[in-house]
Parts: C-alpha cells; structure tokens; sequence
C-alpha cells in the first residue's frame, strides 16, 4: 500500500469510496431499463423494421432524452469499469495515467458522435 | 489506513503461460474475468457501435449502406466479418447484462451471498449469455 496523502499522494490512485460503487449500479440500472424500453418497441411493432420504424423508435422526444442519458451513463459507467482494470493490470504510473486520458478522451469523443446522431434525428 | 502500518506481501511470480493455465477456475471466476472481458471489448469497439447507430437511423440511404454492410460488406471488409464482429457484440452485451444483473441481485439480497448461490447464479449466467448469443448468432447469419 503506498503512501496517499500529501506530496507522495498516487495521482492515478483509488477512489475509496461510496460514489463510484453507487454510480455504478444507477448507470447500470439506467441502461437496463433503456434496453427493456428499446427491445419492447422492437418485439410489439407490427410488420418487419424498415427504416422508419427504426429511425420512429428514436425520434420520439421521450426517447430522445432516454437515450441521450443512456450515452451519458455508458460513458460514466465504462470510466469507472476501465479505471479499475487499468488500476489492476497497469502499475507503471505514467503508463496508467496516460491509459486514462486516452479513455476519458475515447469516452468523450463517443458520447459527442452517439448525441449528435441523436439531435439531427 | 491501518495498512500502512505494516507492509504486505507481494507476489508477482506469477506467469501467464506456465501458471494461469494450470489454475482451476471456479464459475464465478469465469463470469467475473468475463465480465471484465466483456466490457473492455464493448469500450474498445465502441465507435463501431456509434457507426452502426449513425448509419441505421440517419437516412434511408445509410440504411441502405447499414443493410449492405452486414451483407455484402463494406469496402475492404466483408459481409460475414462484420456479423461476426457483431456477434462478439452481441455476447458482450449479453454476458456483461446478466453477469450485472447477477451483482445487482447480491447487492441486495443478504441471503444470495454464499458459495452455493454464488456457483449457481454463475452457471445461470454462463447459460443464458452464450445460449442467447448462439441462438441470436444463428439467426445473424441466416441459419434459420
């Protein structure tokens, strides 16, 4: 266990805490229901999906805002998933933080691409 | 931190190629080394999905384009590589589902911690994500 306060505090350290573990499980929960949502739209539509049942799913303003929360916790969620696996197979310090920006980085730019496709539905 | 009192042992003898193989891993250490296999696939095919949603719900022309890509290909890349791709996605989603539904349930019910529902439950997930994946895989590729 190395030293976690004052100068020789880990910058790529852990959390110890609640936030991460309860923020965890909400974004989980949010995407579960998100799927449930999605997958029942899909099985009671009437006929084969074509485009405009799909796009139809998607631009309905309630799902519009599900789904722009959803892109939201995937993002929250995969951060917090991949900085424990980073934390636990990756110990060089400078390797580890520069494997966590390329993540928050990856994340962000995703998120950016996934609510933009959402917005000009 | 009562841990810095005393420093703990370390063991990093441990080789991937003449130790790992030779572990015996209990159901619930596969659905656990899965689950973090999983989500790592998801994160790092995560533009593929985004693309997939872009092109599925902008138009009907990149419908079009979304349709022929799983079955003649796209560009270099053929049909079948991309259903495959697909697939794996299709398995991760699956696994990391039910493997979180599976914490979820131990999150909140005291009595669902122990060995035996703890092998039980991980057998449970284990047969439902790869059932699941190779029944819809089936179907991806036109087997029925």
């Amino acid at each position: 266990m190395s030293v976690n306060y004052g100068s020789k505090r880990v910058v790529v350290g852990a959390h110890y805490g609640l936030r991460d573990w309860l923020s965890q499980r909400v974004t989980a929960v949010l995407m579960a229901l998100f799927t449930l949502a999605l997958l029942a739209q899909v099985i009671f539509s009437k006929g084969p999906i074509g485009y405009d049942k799909w796009a139809g799913i998607f631009s309905a303003q309630w799902m519009k805002v599900l789904t722009f929360s959803v892109i939201v916790a995937i993002a929250w969620h995969a951060w917090v998933g991949l900085r424990e696996v980073l934390m636990d197979y990756i110990k060089p310090v400078g390797l580890r933080l520069a494997l966590q920006v390329f993540s928050i980085v990856w994340l962000v730019s995703c998120a950016g691409w996934g609510i933009q496709v959402l917005w000009r539905l | 931190m009562t841990e810095l009192a005393k420093k703990r042992p370390e063991f990093r003898n441990i080789n991937a190629f003449k130790d790992l193989t030779t572990y015996r891993m209990t159901p619930a250490a596969w659905v656990s080394i899965l689950h973090r296999a999983s989500g790592l696939i998801m994160f790092l095919r995560l533009p593929f999905i985004i693309w997939m949603f872009d092109t599925s719900v902008s138009s009907e022309i990149s419908f079009a384009k979304f349709s022929a890509a799983f079955n003649i290909g796209i560009g270099f890349v053929p049909g079948w590589f991309i259903k495959l791709v697909a697939l794996a996605l299709i398995w991760a989603y699956l696994h990391h589902f039910t493997a979180g539904l599976r914490h979820l349930w131990m999150d909140v019910s005291h009595s669902a911690v122990n060995k035996q529902f703890g092998k039980s439950s991980a057998l449970t997930v284990l047969v439902i994500s790869i059932g699941l994946a190779l029944v819809l895989g089936a179907k991806l590729f036109g087997l029925y």
